[in-house]
């Protein structure tokens, strides 16, 4: 496999590991040989295949921008997972850990959201095997995110709001983390990215290299047996740029990260530890953690899951960041030339193409749209008037 | 499954044999018959969370937790999470606080708890080395698990710094006697399944960890978590060694008890313990 599987402390490097309270220990520890023991299992694998297609609606095509490369002068293609059911990548992870937790004996779900894209694909699945489902999400994030909300409710979930400090998805993980060493006799933590105490960074991204392997099959048949030059996602916590990444990370393709300006933990944080991991992380010259600022709720986060950390320090994914006002003009420039709506995340790496693209003149680009825009569109409302 | 090289970083030092300052004070008193009471405190809240120290101390206290706010407190409930982000919107940080520390002279062992990034940022070294000069005896790090403990304790033993683990109901019995071997000044067990802060009634799981640890250590045997009054506090020390006080003692702070109504709050539950 082309990304390597972490030491047995659950370590990428330096980064990763398992900061959690002593109470929830005995709990990852179970979690870890549960997923090593289903993963290997072919009953296991044929059920979540068959899901992922007949439920979630894989593969997801790979769509050629012809107007938009001819705009840009770079050849850009989409790795649709914002047509995925529920509209984003976020349904791989969740499909994997609900059939998880429910080997596992467990009857509840609790998750953290941020624009409520794990969210609502919680509640979805949690519905989808009779589950209970609780999410938490920060109370600013329910206040911009209204209509995701509304869906969680409607399949079933209760939504929670996060009251303390900035009130995002930092806040909410802290949330749900309280909730699981409360209940972690009955509930699983569904965590919804790379990130978390191990084995959560390695087995997220394992329910996501989907995305990569068919990304890899999808582009040789396109390009003829070859790879794009540069592989890109948007990271917050990073489970979908680690999804793509895994199908190209033994290739020659670039792997470009692109981050909020106003969280970028790769961009400006210095290692740290917070939510079970060792990774960059944005903080003051104590230690404390800072709030993250970002119009996306779903990259609104300080830090980033550990293996990002990790290739990013030996050098194999680079890390870039773009500014709100440069999301806001790609969000508009992908609706105006292709007639897809992305989603606020997603625009992110979008953004960082369209203002590079002098540097990435004729190469091809294959960018991970991991959601689709409607949630989005009320904000995006108030902002262009 | 092998270790790589960084893994093996991780090896976790086994605890020195001599007791700290902490430990040492902490079995005498149980030896001559007494029940434990810590309370804690969470420093840099407010003008006068100096004189609560003292206070408490005064009123037959054992040791004093004493914390240092963080920033993303997940083993706290409400009560502590308040009294943190109010420490910390103040200005409170783990340099001031000790520095204040330095100046009380409280009379009883006092150990630190915090969050393990706060260590991590500064330096184990330079983190473990301010805490002894703050004249801190221990350390409490509560998401700093046995596994990971390795490179902080290395540096807290060298310090003279003892490290108080936790230890949860959750554990199996193969875990536990490995949490207590590594554990200094005392056997921290966590009440019950949750984050700190008030309850009803005792749990029940309480007397079970108690008795789990009792059962396999003479270290002293603290539970916290969840112990909100005196009754509760004569409940529990059937079993255990003594208590730690947190929420409930902070949440009288909050509402503006001052020094004097903590004073009084852990005087009545010093007077319960000893009145068995």
């Amino acid at each position: 496999m082309a990304l390597a599987a972490p030491t047995s402390s659950g370590r990428f490097g330096e980064f990763g590991g398992r900061y959690v309270p002593e109470t929830l220990v005995p709990a990852c520890q179970e979690l870890e040989e549960a997923f090593r023991e289903a993963w290997a299992d072919p009953l296991f694998r044929a059920e979540l295949d068959g899901l992922l297609a007949d439920y979630a609606g894989r593969p997801s095509p790979l769509t050629e921008c012809h107007r938009l490369s001819a705009e840009l002068g770079v050849r850009v293609l989409l790795k649709r997972e914002d047509l995925n059911h529920t509209g984003s990548h976020k349904i791989n992870n969740v499909l994997g850990q609900g059939l998880l937790a429910r080997r596992m004996g467990k009857k509840r779900l609790v998750a953290e959201t941020g624009a409520g894209q794990h969210g609502v694909a919680s509640a979805t699945v949690a519905a989808l095997l009779g589950m209970e489902c609780m999410v938490y999400m920060g109370e600013v994030d329910i206040e911009r995110q209204a209509l995701n909300v509304f869906r969680m409710r409607l399949l079933g979930a209760e939504v929670v709001p996060a009251m303390s400090g900035s009130r995002t998805l930092k806040d909410a993980v802290n949330e749900a983390m309280r909730d699981w060493v409360a209940t972690v006799e009955t509930t699983h933590y569904c965590l919804g990215s790379v990130m978390g105490p191990h084995p959560y960074p390695w087995m997220v991204r394992e329910f996501h290299t989907v995305i990569g392997l068919e990304a890899r099959e999808q582009c040789e048949a396109l390009l003829d047996g070859g790879i794009p030059d540069v592989v890109t996602a948007c990271v917050g916590g990073g489970s979908n740029a680690i999804g793509i990444f895994s199908g190209f990370a033994d290739t020659d393709a670039e792997l470009v990260g692109v981050e909020p300006a106003g969280g970028a933990a790769v961009g400006r944080g210095v290692p740290g530890v917070v939510h079970g991991m060792k990774s960059y992380l944005m903080q003051d010259e104590f230690g404390q953690v800072q709030e993250a600022h970002s119009i996306s709720a779903g990259l609104d986060y300080p830090g980033v899951g550990p293996e990002h950390s990790h290739l990013a320090s030996i050098g194999r994914a680079t890390y870039e960041q773009v500014t709100d006002a440069e999301v806001i003009e790609a969000f508009q420039l992908l609706s105006r030339t292709e007639g897809i709506i992305p989603a606020l995340e997603p625009a992110h790496a979008l953004a960082w193409i369209s203002r590079d693209r002098a540097k990435l003149a004729g190469k091809t680009v294959l960018l991970n749209m991991s959601g689709r825009g409607d949630k989005d569109v009320g904000q995006m409302m108030e902002i262009l008037g | 499954m092998s270790l790589s090289a960084l893994d093996e970083g991780l090896a976790i030092p086994e605890a020195p044999a001599e007791h700290g300052t902490l430990e040492t004070a902490l079995r005498a008193s149980r030896d001559a018959g007494r029940k434990l009471l810590v309370p804690y405190v969470t420093g840099g809240l407010g003008d006068d969370w100096a004189d609560i120290v003292r206070a408490v101390a005064d009123a037959g206290a054992d040791a004093i937790e004493i914390g240092v706010p963080f920033s993303d407190p997940v083993m706290d409930g409400p009560v502590i999470q308040e009294a943190s982000e109010l420490a910390l919107r103040s200005g409170a940080t783990p340099v001031t606080i000790f520095d204040e520390l330095r100046t009380i002279d409280a009379g009883v062992p006092i150990a630190v708890m915090t969050y393990y990034n706060l260590a991590f940022h500064m330096g184990h070294e330079r983190f473990a080395q301010s805490l002894a000069a703050a004249g801190v005896s221990a350390a409490i790090l509560p998401d700093l698990p046995l596994e990971e403990v390795g490179p902080w304790a290395t540096a807290a033993d060298a310090a003279g710094v003892e490290t108080v683990l936790l230890a949860a109901p959750t554990a199996p019995d193969e875990r536990l006697p490995r949490v207590v071997a590594r554990s200094r000044g005392f056997v921290y067990a966590v009440g019950l399944l949750g984050v700190t802060g008030e309850r009803d009634a005792l749990a029940s799981s309480s007397l079970v960890i108690a008795k789990r640890l009792k059962a396999i250590t003479d270290k002293p045997v603290l539970v916290g978590v969840g112990i909100s009054n005196a009754k509760q506090a004569v409940e529990i020390c059937a079993e255990a060694d003594g208590v730690v006080i947190g929420s409930a003692l902070m949440r009288r702070v909050l509402e503006g008890v001052g020094a004097s109504g903590a004073g009084a709050f852990i005087a009545e539950i010093r007077a319960a313990l000893d009145a068995g």
